[in-house]
């Protein structure tokens, strides 16, 4: 176990370098972030001394080897633009995101799996039909566009809900959340639905095709022999069989709505670290991307990292196998 | 608690009125309104003296020398201030100087204001000044080309100071504008005595975050890109037509939710808004579009300095070089199609290279040259190139209005007289990392747009119009490096001259030399495009700057 852990641990920290070290030699050509930190009246000259002073002269592989010494040591540097520590600006923004994320991980679920269900076993029902059209229109749509049109149709024509933001926040420790008042909740509902879309359709869809699997098997079968209420048979043999890999999948999904969250975030102005990042390409704010592409590799591997080790305690073959 | 009177009262109100079945239905209507009613008395947005507005990019400092960029500038000249302040029209009206005049051709008497009060409460005085100008020159500050028009600053007394210039400069009071005064004490005593820079390896620069001015607005609370608050400063010296007691600004990145945010009616004010949105905002209701004329001009640019041009099919010589291409190009290009089908009408063709607001500008010479393209390919013809030929145009494509659209309506334009333009359209960063200085004027043919920081003339000709040179810092933006001495000679006068009259005919003069020598092709003036709400009253300065003094919300 130890071993099959230090392993892990030994390729994550490759395939975070290695994430780096491609985002790294992307910033070549984003643009120069100089002219975005001055001013047209900025002589030549002093554009001229900063590049130098940032280091920006130096050759790829020495800002490379300064990024990486600093960033194992927890400094990521200094924000272009806002000339704050760049740790601190995403600290800041990453309760937002990852309460976005949240809220859409439960969608997805509540939502996703008795649509699920149901359009397993009603499925020839019309009902069932409509759902399963309207899901792939959903999931078809680009997220941008779905945003927009939630925006007009409940912010702009309806009224309902706000259009833009994160509402009211109430500040608990250094973690500013937005659960706690009218404003905050009501602007989580547009982005979070935007942003489930995608997952409550993989999800339904995949608990659709389990069920259908399921319910074809002898057990099931055996049970219905039995007499046993469809409602028992469904919901405790079918679905609880069902569940295995929709779990597994909702965990690695859930890297990619935090990660994904980046045009969520900018269609509604959500002040979360996807927003951080675009706003940093536009501004060529080199530390804000790094750091925001490396912090996202470590989100991924240490999810991957976690199913893993659960597998390991799950499935005893991989022990037998590693012994 | 009010609220919940405010409620009640109706409720008595319409159970007093005859209730019959029509009336019930009334009720419930009533019912639906005084909840609405309600709604609105919640909503901050009721309350008559917020105002909320929305810009594209956000705030990135609340240090005031860090960053010469029109939007930080415009937002902090709220709470901090200058010697000088603009009006409403961009007329210069005392600032934090009450008077001032030139008592020898370099030296300039400023009578300070008194019982002028920082929102720490600390008093005004011609120290801060001297301070404010040495930040702005100093280390990390990204004002130097401004605050170097100064010399030295001598205190006389408490409020009074003398600046001497290097040379003369009669329009020293225009660059005064932008250098914002801080307190020295606030700022010794919380060690932001430099400017914010990012290349400072401990940044914590406390003026980068908090701030402390003498302007009718302090802000409150300041989350960079994600929110700013400003309160209104009871201490401040001047009155304002502002009735405005809390601004709140948001950035918010994507034009359509700028512009859905304004229409649902959260926001009072958004900037800028596409010009395609004109339309869908006079529909609405209770918004409209807020359209004038910026001061900024977009022009394109050639390169003339080369032997050769760096991305073209013409091998061995310039083809630029030649006046009757740089003739050709300019009758080619129809900047009343321009106006009426890429910009909806709003743009304002122009013959020069400053808009009418900029101090210096000739109306006599403000005529474009004429669209003629049979004559176009008549002067491509005698330069010898009747079937014309290839170039690179390099454009950016999130910097200007429509920027990338007016790219391309000029690539068809030149089409048709034969000229095959390989257009390059890139985000600003990638596109001004290459034509720019940093990139080595890596350009032959290319847009850009200009305002004078200082609304002047002369900003134009020592940054556009004069030959490039590195040692004085001259035409540093004359990508293409069109260069004539006579006009040199004359920007160089024009920076020193006081006597208007004179001063004006040398401008004419220069303009003329560029306009007949086809140095440039300017296009338009770009409109200002905003949009409002009913509710608010606000001042549209032509230098796209948001002026809180003249906000009024209306009752």
């Amino acid at each position: 176990m130890v071993s099959f852990l230090l392993k892990r641990l030994l390729q994550s920290i490759i395939v975070m370098l290695t994430v780096a070290l491609i985002a790294f030699s992307m910033f070549q050509f984003v643009g120069d972030p100089i002219n975005n930190m001055v001013g047209q009246d900025t002589t030549q000259v002093e554009r001229d001394a900063l590049k130098e002073k940032l280091g920006l002269n130096d050759p790829f592989i020495v800002q490379f080897g300064r990024f990486a010494w600093n960033a194992a040591q927890g400094d990521f540097g200094v924000s272009y633009k806002y000339k704050t520590p760049v740790s601190d600006l995403i600290f800041e923004r990453m309760p937002a995101t990852l309460e976005l994320a949240f809220v859409s991980a439960i969608l997805a679920l509540v939502l996703g799996i008795p649509l699920g269900v149901y359009t397993a076993l009603k499925r020839n029902g019309w009902l069932s039909k409509v759902i399963m059209t309207t899901s792939l229109v959903g999931v078809s749509l680009p997220t941008f566009l779905t945003g927009i049109l939630l925006i007009l149709f409940f912010g702009v024509i309806l009224r309902w809900l706000p259009t833009f933001g994160r509402g009211d926040v109430v500040e608990i420790g250094s973690w500013a959340t937005g659960f706690l008042t009218v404003s905050g909740l009501q602007s989580l509902i547009l982005p979070s639905f935007t942003l489930a879309l995608f997952q409550l359709t993989l999800i339904m869809r995949l608990v659709r095709a389990e069920m259908l699997e399921v319910l074809r098997t002898d057990f099931v079968k055996f049970a219905k022999a039995r007499g046993l209420p469809d409602r028992s048979v469904h919901f405790k043999h079918a679905l609880k069989n069902t569940l295995v890999p929709v779990i597994t999948i909702t965990g690695l999904q859930l890297g990619s709505l935090i990660a994904f969250a980046i045009i969520t975030e900018s269609v509604f102005q959500w002040p979360g670290m996807g927003l951080l990042f675009i706003q940093a390409v536009a501004d060529v704010d080199i530390p804000i991307m790094a750091a925001y592409l490396v912090l996202i590799a470590f989100f991924f591997v240490l999810i991957n990292m976690i199913v893993d080790i659960l597998y390991y305690a799950v499935d005893p073959r991989l022990r037998s196998s590693d012994g | 608690m009010q609220l919940g009177g405010f409620v009640t009262d109706r409720l008595i109100f319409l159970g007093t009125m005859n209730i019959g079945r029509f009336d019930k239905m009334k009720l419930r209507h009533g019912l639906m309104a005084a909840a609405a009613a309600a709604t609105l008395a919640v909503s901050p947005l009721a309350q008559a003296e917020t105002f909320k507005f929305a810009f594209q990019g956000n705030l990135s400092s609340l240090d005031p020398h860090s960053l010469n960029e029109t939007f930080l500038l415009s937002s902090l000249n709220n709470v901090y201030e200058g010697l000088v302040l603009y009006d409403e029209n961009l007329t210069i009206v005392p600032g934090l100087a009450e008077s001032w005049e030139t008592i020898e051709p370099t030296k300039w008497k400023f009578n300070l204001r008194k019982g002028v009060k920082y929102h720490d409460g600390s008093d005004f005085t011609a120290e801060d000044v001297v301070f404010s100008w040495q930040r702005a020159l100093g280390e990390g500050s990204d004002q130097i080309a401004r605050a170097s028009k100064i010399k030295n600053i001598e205190v006389v007394d408490d409020h009074t100071i003398i600046i001497e210039t290097p040379a003369p400069n009669p329009i020293l009071t225009s660059d005064l504008v932008n250098i914002y005064i801080m307190d020295k004490g606030w700022s010794e005593k919380n060690n932001a005595t430099k400017a914010t820079s990012a290349s400072d390896a401990n940044s914590a620069n406390y003026a980068n975050l908090h701030s402390n001015g003498t302007g009718p607005f302090m802000v409150t609370e300041h989350k960079p890109d994600v929110k700013t608050i400003y309160k209104r400063f009871d201490g401040y010296w001047g009155s304002m037509k502002s009735n405005v007691t809390t601004v709140e600004f948001t950035p918010i990145k994507e034009a359509a939710t700028r512009v859905a945010a304004l229409i649902s009616g959260e926001l009072d004010l958004v900037y800028p808004v596409p010009v395609q949105d004109w339309k869908r905002l006079e529909e609405a209701k209770g918004v409209k579009p807020l359209a004038g004329p910026e001061a900024r001009t977009i022009f394109l640019g050639m390169d003339q300095g080369r032997d050769e041009l760096l991305h073209s099919n013409v091998k061995g010589k310039n083809p630029f070089k030649d006046i009757k291409v740089r003739q050709a190009f300019a009758h080619a290009i129809n900047l009343e199609a321009i106006k009426k089908k890429v910009m909806r009408g709003a743009a304002t063709p122009s013959g020069l290279m400053v808009a009418p607001q900029i101090n210096g500008w000739q109306k006599e010479l403000n005529t474009p040259y004429a669209y003629d393209p049979a004559k176009s390919k008549e002067l491509l013809a005698a330069a010898g190139y009747p079937d014309g030929f290839e170039v690179t145009m390099d454009c950016p494509n999130n910097r200007y209005v429509n920027d990338e659209k007016i790219c391309q309506a000029v690539v068809s334009m030149l089409a048709k007289v034969g000229v095959k333009i390989d257009l390059l359209a890139q985000p600003k960063s990638k596109y001004f990392g290459k034509v720019l200085a940093t990139g080595g004027y890596d350009t032959s043919f290319y847009l850009l747009g200009w305002t004078p920081g200082t609304m002047d003339t002369e900003n134009v000709l020592s940054s556009l119009l004069m030959c490039q040179n590195k040692e004085e810092k001259k035409g540093m933006f004359n990508l293409g490096n069109y260069c004539n001495p006579k006009v040199d000679e004359l920007a160089a006068k024009v920076g020193s001259e006081t006597d208007q009259t004179k001063r004006n005919a040398m401008i004419a003069e220069a303009f003329k030399l560029v306009q007949d020598e086809v140095g440039y092709l300017p296009l338009h003036q770009q409109p200002l495009s905003w949009g409002a709400s009913d509710r608010v009253t606000v001042n549209q300065r032509a230098d796209n700057q948001l002026d809180f003094r003249y906000v009024v919300v209306n009752k």
